[in-house]
């Protein structure tokens, strides 16, 4: 199945996009999408602990799977104002 | 219109912010009292000597909107009829501009000083926009916000 996956900031800047579509098998979970991008990424794995994720623009804990064709957003701590 | 039917003014903006529309977009007749508050563009972040040439913020725009707007009804909840507008700077902001907006219009001084400053508080804490402070020496920096 595919997500699309948004990543901001800090965090597009260590992935290098603002967006991509990318193939994950069933039983995939935020966490595991993320731990995905960081098994090569030290840096960003480091950021681990103060990301936050958004499944189809509304926050989702680490523990939720995601379903074919959502949303998944790598959200930073936010910085407005 | 009646006041506790006006809808709230919530954007994200890539152009220069215009308080003075703002407070023309949300203030009625049954308005006494308006509070505008502006967030702009300082020069140094504490503990960091590096003087600021510009900031860069860039937003979730659809999940920013939303946030924005839940915030705006838990305002009317708390404080009763008014009428708020909340417009966040994207892109570059030029050191001392407005990079934030919070205009509330209310019958009384009283709960516009409140629900501006739980809705700026709010925005801050919650709302995903992102700032990048670029510095004279060229370096970058993301700042999240401390918790209020």
């Amino acid at each position: 199945m595919n997500v699309r996956v948004l990543a901001f900031a800090r965090l597009r800047e260590l992935l290098g996009f603002g967006e991509r579509v990318v193939s994950v098998p069933d039983g995939t979970t935020v966490e595991s999408l993320f731990a995905r991008f960081a098994s090569d990424q030290p840096e960003l794995a480091a950021l681990r602990a103060s990301t936050r994720f958004a499944r189809n623009g509304a926050l989702a804990s680490a523990t939720t799977e995601v379903r074919d064709g959502d949303e998944i957003a790598l959200l930073p701590p936010v910085g407005g104002g | 219109m009646a006041h506790d039917e006006q809808q709230p003014v919530i954007a994200l903006s890539a152009a220069p912010l215009d308080a003075d529309a703002l407070v023309r977009a949300v203030k009625t007749d049954a308005h006494g009292a308006v509070v505008t508050f502006l967030g702009t563009t300082r020069e140094t972040s504490p503990g960091d000597p590096r003087p600021v040439e510009a900031l860069d913020y860039e937003a979730y725009d659809a999940m920013a909107l939303a946030e924005m707007h839940a915030i705006a009804n838990e305002v009317r909840e708390r404080f009763g009829p008014l009428g708020i507008a909340m417009v966040h700077r994207t892109g570059r902001v030029a050191l001392g501009e407005p990079s934030v907006a919070v205009v509330v219009a209310a019958p009384h001084r009283g709960a516009a000083f409140d629900a501006c400053r739980y809705a700026i508080d709010a925005l801050k804490s919650r709302v995903p926009v992102w700032k990048r402070e670029q510095y004279r020496d060229g370096a970058t920096a993301w700042i999240a916000n401390t918790p209020s």
